[in-house]
């Protein structure tokens, strides 16, 4: 079964989603990402939506989620890469994702980890 | 039936030139005539319906004028009535231009027909139907010819009032102008996303000072278009709302939630400046050379 790559870059956990995301798929992001923050004690968690070009309710809800879990976690998540309509989509189904970070590239993201969550040796960023 | 159609197709064509000199003449004396279409074109125009006219009676039925025989009357009626709509003229001047056929035409039917009762009778009301179906259809291109105006306009109107303009480097402003209805918003929508795109920016400022009113439903294509901009990682300020819209909002019961708002576009500026970073100094004289490595953009990021 094909699963979703969960990179490790210093202190955060980056996940570039580049297929078209179902339920089954959803779910074991959800499991393998938890259990990665658990095992990597990770600070931050990337998600990367830059190439995906429909997003439907569903997908948002499991944004939501994956955030709130990295929250209980202690990690901060941002969702990166966002295309346009994709944004229009999303605020015209109801779905503002409140509580979920956002960046415009992974750049910015990761520099958003870096700066708000006090890192001590500012992996990933490019500064 | 018949009869009456090719009583009407004998008189067009034997008295044509007597009827076209008589409805120019017609024409030509009306008060109420526009100065916006010459006389030459005035009589270009009558000759040419008279002959097409004449052709449509003689092959085509004259209760159907939608039917092909009656293309070329149609077109040339469609034409004079664009052209004349886009001058200006009202839409009773561009039907007078059928209407005031009547008189020459059933002066020549009376002419033709005066012995007749019956077929007088039947000429008349035929072609009185006739008449009116043409006038009516130049109104009817005359109002399509108005609507397609109005139509492109607004297009033009709104690509002309959505300007998003870079204020420094990753701050954009949009200065809203006009209603937001939700066409609009789409619109505003997209150009700033895609701004947001090219240029990276972090911070928009949405300056609504020439949005008349704030209603509910305005207040919701605000809050859309500040929920998009932040799925794209930029923070929204609104800024530009006057006393009497504050009040409104107020008022409403309307929930800005948690969006900076600002009186002013400066204020707005301020903010943005000092959320990425920069001061804005002023230079004095003595404190020129001082200063010069606190220039306005050059605070470190």
């Amino acid at each position: 079964m094909e699963r979703i790559p969960i990179l490790k870059m210093g202190q955060s956990l980056l996940v570039s989603i580049q297929v078209d995301m179902h339920d089954r798929l959803a779910l074991s992001l959800q499991d393998d990402l938890t259990q990665q923050i658990v095992n990597t004690r990770a600070r931050g968690v990337l998600i990367d939506i830059s190439s995906l070009e429909v997003v439907d309710s569903f997908i948002g809800r499991m944004l939501a989620n994956i955030a709130a879990m990295a929250r209980v976690l202690d990690a901060q998540t941002v969702v990166v890469g966002m295309r346009p309509a994709v944004a229009i989509t999303l605020v015209e189904l109801g779905l503002s994702l409140t509580g979920v970070r956002t960046a415009l590239n992974v750049e910015k993201g990761m520099r958003l980890i870096t700066e708000s969550g006090g890192m001590e040796d500012g992996a990933g960023s490019d500064e | 039936m018949d009869t009456t159609q090719s009583g009407i197709a004998e008189l067009l064509s034997r008295d044509e030139e007597v009827i076209l000199a008589e409805w120019i003449r017609e024409q030509v004396g009306d008060q109420r005539r526009s100065n916006l279409v010459a006389d030459t074109e005035l009589r270009s125009q009558s000759a040419e319906f008279l002959g097409l006219l004449r052709q449509a009676v003689k092959s085509g039925s004259v209760d159907d004028i939608h039917s092909r025989e009656w293309d070329e009357v149609r077109r040339m009626l469609g034409d004079l009535s664009r052209v004349r709509a886009q001058r200006g003229l009202s839409p009773s001047q561009t039907a007078m231009f059928v209407f005031s056929l009547r008189q020459p035409l059933f002066g020549r039917i009376r002419h033709l027909f005066g012995k007749d009762v019956e077929r007088l009778a039947t000429v008349t009301a035929s072609m009185n139907t006739l008449l009116d179906r043409l006038g009516l259809f130049t109104t009817e291109i005359y109002q399509k010819g108005k609507e397609e105006l109005i139509s492109r306009q607004q297009q033009e109107m709104l690509e002309l009032s959505t300007p998003v303009v870079t204020l420094w480097e990753g701050i954009l402003a949009l200065p809203l102008i006009g209603t937001l209805d939700s066409a609009r918003t789409q619109v505003v929508m997209e150009s700033l996303l895609q701004r947001i795109v090219e240029t990276g920016a972090a911070i928009a400022i949405i300056d609504i000072t020439g949005v008349p009113t704030v209603d509910t439903l305005v207040a919701q294509h605000l809050l859309k278009t500040v929920a998009a901009a932040r799925l794209m990682g930029a923070d929204c300020i609104i800024s530009g709302i006057r006393p009497q819209i504050a009040q409104t909002i107020v008022h409403l019961g309307v929930e800005l939630q948690d969006v900076v708002t600002k009186a002013t576009l400066a204020d707005a500026f301020g903010i943005a400046l000092r959320r990425s970073n920069r001061t804005i100094v002023r230079m004095g004289k003595t404190a020129a050379a001082a200063t010069s490595d606190a220039e306005p953009g050059t605070g470190t990021h």
